[in-house]
């Protein structure tokens, strides 16, 4: 379980995440929305310690991430952020073998070469694995930091927009990945999502954000509804029961 | 890897040429058959041989300080002479020439390594205050940076009637190079290994300070180490031949177009290559005008400039 005890975070005198106090569950997918500007993003990177926060401490699994080495975490819970211009010039392959990085410090086992491989074949980039990544379209370079987060192999899997630069496609087995590696390795994933219509469908559970405090959570059908929504975003919503999901429309 | 063999056989061919060219003759033939006299004995021990060591482990370690400024301010134009750490360790050795002319060659280097790593320091210190858009600009202010230190090492030099001193160290030259006088590139040498030992925290150091976060590495030790390895190598370079311009620049970039950035795979040949092209511009300085010499390093300038340029003009650098 990651513990969110009272975070906030301001640059100058705009408070960005105000004194946010939230438990996410262990497994199962949790999603995070909110219009923008809601302070989802800095809440997630001060969850996996990108970024410092002002006040508050996260535990996860009861450890203060403030206070556990970098390498210690890096084995549980691992973070893919949104912009990942890399100067490193990396193949496929290299990169998602940095996963392992927490576990060999750069000189892999055999054992490491199967996670590896598996990550690869788990996001069907096996044709890609000796590509340079900047010799990818946005969408494959996208999975390609996908699999070098599920080599890392930790308890926790944090990820800010994974569905940008993906087509509707990519976009629903990405979502598929991240609910299977859920279910079948019993990871815990936290993902930042726009589309309200994937958060629904795909999460156990959802976290709304609105100027940076927490507004409501709880399952998806707790929150997917037309008044909620409307307060959420601040549009007319419909929300429809098509086949047991619920489909909100705002096309308007 | 299988290209490695020949090339470092290319390298040392090209170190053996370095040995046999000058105004004194030195002959492979007379010394395999026994009947080098003692003037070309001590030729070659007390001149060519320090001078193809000096311009070896120069190369070698300028291309490697190259890369790792590279990965540490992750655009692809910095390297020591782009980013004030080679003023900055100049200005260290007026220092040392003003104040206390008598410290021995290794305390000097220490001195410029402590400057170079201030300025260096400073360098990073401002792109991260400073939110670039474009990656070109970078390097603009890497070179405003150095002309700056570089304008107070100037006046300095003027009022204490040092500029000749000055000039004569800071144009790359290996022509004084003897034995005695080059030794502290050793130093050079031992931290491009270090270099090597580190070379996987690099790597994930380039991928980004989140990334390195991710995974478990202390992103603010990398830089330090990194710019402790920096400072020193360039201290050394400046100490013994002075500026070597253009090669952190060129054999970074030209390796990692071909072979990508793992550094644990690349930086062998990184500083093979950069050994290599520091002793064919040498020999090219040494021949084009002989006897006279062309400082080595205005040689790479040529070199390097052109290449430079080319680099500014291609669509995906511009990108990067």
């Amino acid at each position: 379980m990651i513990e969110i005890r009272d975070i906030s975070k301001s640059y100058g005198s705009s408070v960005v995440v105000d004194n946010v106090t939230a438990a996410l569950p262990k497994g199962g997918i949790t999603s995070i929305i909110g219009p923008n500007g809601a302070g989802k993003s800095t809440l997630l990177s001060m969850i996996a310690r990108l970024m410092p926060m002002d006040r508050g401490t996260v535990l996860v699994d009861g450890l203060d991430i403030a206070r556990t080495s970098g390498d210690v975490l890096a084995k549980r819970l691992s973070i893919l952020r949104q912009d990942n211009h890399m100067t490193a010039r990396l193949t496929v392959r290299d990169l998602v073998a940095f996963g392992r990085y927490p576990y060999n410090k750069g000189r892999p086992t055999p054992q490491d070469q199967d996670h590896i491989n598996q990550a690869l074949a788990y996001l069907g980039l096996e044709e890609f694995a000796e590509r340079f990544l900047d010799e990818l379209s946005g969408g494959q370079r996208q999975r390609a930091f996908v699999a070098m987060v599920l080599c890392q192999d930790t308890d926790y899997m944090l990820f800010d927009e994974p569905l940008n630069n993906l087509d509707i496609r990519h976009a629903v087995s990405m979502m598929k990945l991240l609910r299977n590696a859920a279910r079948d390795f019993g990871k815990t994933v936290v993902v930042v999502l726009h589309d309200v219509n994937f958060a629904s469908c795909y999460s156990d559970h959802i976290i709304v954000m609105r100027d940076g405090k927490l507004f409501l959570q709880g399952k998806p059908r707790e929150i997917i509804r037309p008044e909620t929504l409307e307060d959420i975003y601040g549009c007319p919503f419909e929300v429809h029961d098509l086949g047991g999901d619920l489909i909100s429309v705002y096309y308007g | 890897m299988k290209f490695f063999l020949p090339a470092l056989l290319i390298t040392v061919a090209m170190a053996a040429i370095s040995l046999f060219v000058g105004v004194s003759e030195v002959s492979l033939l007379a010394i395999v058959s026994g009947q080098a006299d003692e003037k070309m004995l001590m030729v070659l021990a007390a001149s060519r041989l320090p001078r193809t060591l000096a311009l070896i482990l120069a190369g070698a370690g300028m291309a490697v300080a190259g890369t790792i400024m590279q990965m540490l301010s992750r655009n692809r134009f910095v390297e020591p002479s782009t980013a004030g750490t080679v003023e900055s360790a100049s200005l260290g050795m007026l220092a040392v020439l003003l104040l206390a002319p008598g410290l021995p060659v290794m305390l000097k280097m220490l001195v410029a390594s402590a400057f170079a790593l201030a300025g260096t320091g400073l360098f990073l210190a401002i792109l991260r205050k400073v939110p670039l858009r474009s990656p070109v600009l970078v390097p603009l202010i890497g070179l405003m940076l150095g002309g700056v230190i570089n304008a107070c090492t100037t006046f300095f030099a003027y009022r204490y009637d040092l500029m000749q001193a000055m000039g004569a160290w800071t144009s790359g030259d290996f022509s004084t190079v003897l034995r005695g006088r080059y030794e502290v590139l050793w130093v050079a040498c031992a931290l491009t290994v270090a270099a090597y030992i580190a070379a996987d925290r690099f790597t994930v150091a380039g991928m980004g300070e989140d990334f390195s976060t991710n995974l478990g590495l202390n992103y603010g030790r990398v830089v330090a180490l990194g710019l402790v390895i920096v400072s020193m190598v360039t201290a050394s370079v400046v100490v013994t031949a002075g500026i070597l311009p253009f090669i952190g620049l060129i054999v970074p970039n030209l390796v990692s177009m071909i072979m990508g950035d793992r550094l644990r795979h690349t930086l062998p040949w990184i500083a093979l290559t950069g050994a290599a092209l520091v002793l064919v511009c040498d020999i090219v300085g040494r021949v084009v005008n002989a006897p006279y010499e062309i400082p080595v390093g205005s040689v790479l300038g040529i070199v390097g400039s052109i290449f430079f340029l080319n680099m500014l003009l291609r669509r995906r650098f511009r990108a990067a």
